[in-house]
């Protein structure tokens, strides 16, 4: 089988097969990267472009990876030097660069829709890299590949997620991911940061940490934007730390053998204490297998298809 | 040239004339209404109403004409020859232009350009405040006396409520009324989209019902207060038709205005980031249009707009968050508005009244078929089913959420000043 859309854009809709097809396929790429020469020729000859509109490390550097070690040629091209600086739109740019036969187009924007607004006007493959509050669709699958690892399955679990809702793409692609892959989803934040009707996408809404986490197979906490304070969303991280942190005795109180998730950047001691970050958590794990997944998105867009990978 | 329309439907709330009659003008005046086949008129241009609804010119007091300063989204005459393709006969124009219609000059330039090469009635808007700025008032005696026929900030809400407070005190020497966009800044803040469940999923900024809610409270609570007009523009909640009703049944003196896409679209119609659908205030849900509805059907809501805001097609072809608020209406309004009649939320008269009679009572010109009165006149045809087609449009932009949607009825003459 092969993806439906030329494009990924988001989670939401997609079915649970593609889903499980592209996990499938991360799995059968992640063994790449363990070798002593971490290169595929799948897409030799591809040409990938990561146009990031916002800062990234991790997410840019994973997509950069994933490419080249399919041997695609790829390029990356930031905010910083790119012609948005000089006034030229989204939409002149994304031409420019496919009039120079782009393949794949990675895009990250702090416009939500932007991804989906040039793949309605471009012939390339765009995979979403996050766009504004909207959905970080590869971020979610690899939480899901680690904890389909992790567990075995995904159906069935339950899974919280902790902190800023309203402002968090990794939130809302994971929701979607989650619950068509028949998981539970509990949703954990001040009702500040909660998304007006978020419920109807069948997660359940918590104020209290304590008991959003109780009895749970796996936590994702959340990057605090620390400049949320200045408009009233949370009177300051001491307070937050207290009411939404993950710590220790938190985590023990949540039960036995609880995964502890963070998509990164973190801030160490506000939304994860590092103890846990350091002892308890899968983050590093969950950046290794981002690049299997990536690599899994890349080749199926690509026209591949899982007996070839 | 004297015109003898004959055998139409007349409907002119304002006599409470509903019947098939003919109508004489003679001398850019309405002459006489008489029987069919009883008014004799030698010479006259005769038009054929069989069918047709004669009714009085449709004004719509809320449209963005871009000139001066953003003549390449729309300038007097482009906007004036959508409103009369529309079926209007006249139109307000807001003082959102560059400069601002705040002084005499700037009015001045205005009508002469509508003289000069517009096709229907432009009846400008000036600025509440100096430069719309919020801070002074803007010499709104003069700006009477240039040819005001309202003040309003719209598009830059008059956030101080006490500059409100004395714009509406003020505004009684001449008994303009004060056409009050209303939006609380800090509650809309960046917001794109109304607040709910598809701002969610779209991961937009919502604006919140509270954010226009509160400032209509405010705005009705001033007008007590002052005995001030005020008229509260493009309602789009169900707070706000349930206030603005509460207001009127206490006698506040308070009109009020809706647009089609608030009794037709909601929030849904973002879904796929079609910036066609991104206006302030924003869409809202199906308990919002439903509210509206509503208003029109009971009153509350006195006024049928467009707020015609006409955008370059490059400046909506953009993310959505860069994209600027507003679509274009004179061109489909009247064929939107008559599916509220086609739904039975409104008759015939009501609508003629929603669109003609109360804006002109509102503004002090036109509305009416009464003898004597200047000879603004639309002709629909009720039964004609169209489509729309945006690069059809006189107007200069094409900013529509309703291309492609098939329409039933349409106005086939529009005379202004006794001019076909």
């Amino acid at each position: 089988m092969a993806l439906s859309s030329k494009d990924l854009l988001g989670l939401k809709g997609m079915p649970a097969d593609e889903i499980r097809l592209i996990l499938d396929t991360a799995a059968t790429f992640k063994d790449v990267s363990e070798r002593d020469i971490k290169k595929v020729p799948t897409l030799r000859g591809k040409t990938v472009i990561n146009l990031f509109y916002e800062a990234s490390t991790r997410t840019r550097t994973s997509f950069e990876l994933a490419g080249k070690r399919l041997s695609a040629d790829v390029i990356n091209i930031s905010t910083s030097t790119s012609s948005a600086a000089k006034g030229e739109t989204l939409l002149d740019t994304a031409r420019n660069i496919e009039a120079m036969k782009s393949d794949i187009i990675i895009v990250r924007h702090s416009c939500s829709g932007a991804p989906h607004f040039l793949a309605g006007r471009l012939e390339s493959s765009i995979i979403n890299a996050g766009d504004g509050f909207h959905e970080h669709p590869t971020q979610a699958l690899l939480d899901l590949f680690t904890l389909r690892e992790k567990l075995g399955r995904l159906e069935g679990i339950t899974v919280a997620i902790v902190g800023d809702i309203l402002h968090s793409r990794v939130a809302r692609s994971n929701i979607y991911g989650l619950i068509a892959m028949g998981a539970r989803v509990r949703l954990c934040g001040p009702p500040t940061m909660m998304p007006a009707g978020i419920e109807r996408t069948g997660a359940e809404v918590y104020r209290n940490m304590d008991e959003a986490i109780k009895g749970v197979q796996a936590v994702m906490m959340l990057r605090l934007q620390l400049e949320r304070q200045a408009a009233g969303l949370f009177p300051g991280v001491r307070e937050y730390a207290r009411l939404y942190g993950m710590n220790r005795a938190r985590l023990e109180a949540a039960g036995k053998g609880v995964i502890v998730m963070h998509p990164g950047p973190m801030n160490r001691g506000v939304e994860i204490a590092s103890d846990v970050a350091d002892n308890d958590s899968v983050i590093l794990e969950q950046v290794t297998n981002g690049v299997a997944v990536r690599m899994a998105v890349m080749f199926l867009l690509s026209g591949g298809n899982k007996a070839e990978a | 040239m004297n015109i003898l329309i004959k055998n139409g439907h007349i409907i002119d709330p304002e006599n409470s004339v509903d019947e098939k009659l003919d109508l004489l003008v003679a001398d850019g005046k309405i002459a006489k209404l008489g029987k069919p086949g009883a008014l004799s008129a030698s010479g006259a241009e005769q038009i054929d109403a069989a069918g047709k609804l004669v009714v009085p010119g449709l004004i719509d007091m809320h449209v963005h004409l871009r000139e001066p300063g953003f003549e390449y989204k729309e300038t007097i005459a482009t906007g004036t020859a959508a409103a009369r393709t529309g079926g209007f006969t006249a139109v307000c124009c807001m003082p959102n232009t560059k400069p601002v219609n705040d002084c005499r000059s700037v009015t001045e330039f205005i009508l002469a350009e509508a003289a000069k090469n517009g096709s229907a009635r432009v009846y400008p808007v000036g600025a509440i405040t100096k430069g719309s700025q919020g801070e002074e008032l803007a010499e709104i005696g003069e700006l009477r006396d240039a040819g005001c026929v309202g003040i309003s900030d719209d598009g830059r809400p008059v956030m101080n409520a006490a500059m409100m407070r004395r714009a509406l005190e003020y505004s009684t020497i001449f008994d303009l009324p004060v056409l009050s966009h209303c939006e609380d800044m800090s509650l809309a803040a960046k917001g794109v989209m109304n607040e709910g469940f598809v701002a969610t999923e779209l991961g937009l900024r919502g604006i919140p019902n509270a954010a226009e809610d509160v400032m209509v409270a405010r705005d009705l609570a001033l007008a007590e207060l002052t005995g001030g007009r005020v008229h509260i523009c493009h309602v789009s909640t169900a707070g706000a038709v349930r206030m603005i009703r509460a207001a009127k049944d206490r006698g506040v003196r308070v009109t009020a205005e809706t647009c089609p896409h608030y009794f037709l679209l909601t929030d849904e119609a973002v879904r796929g980031y079609d910036t066609s659908a991104k206006m302030n205030p924003p869409l809202r849900t199906a308990d919002d249009r439903a509210a509206v509805r509503q208003g029109l059907a009971d009153g509350t809501i006195d006024v049928i707009v467009t707020d015609h805001a006409p955008h370059a097609s490059d400046e909506k072809a953009v993310e959505f968050d860069a994209a600027p608020f507003g679509i274009v209406g004179l061109e489909t309004s009247l064929g939107l508005s008559l599916k509220l009649v086609e739904e039975r939320v409104l008759t015939l008269t009501d609508l003629v009244t929603r669109m003609s009679t109360a804006p002109g009572r509102i503004i002090g010109r036109g509305g009416t078929l009464s003898v004597g009165a200047a000879a603004d006149i639309t002709i629909i045809d009720p039964e004609m089913k169209w489509t729309v087609k945006a690069a059809e449009f006189r107007s200069k932009s094409r900013n529509t959420p309703f291309e492609g949607r098939e329409l039933k009825g349409r106005a086939v003459r529009t005379i202004v000043g006794g001019v076909l």
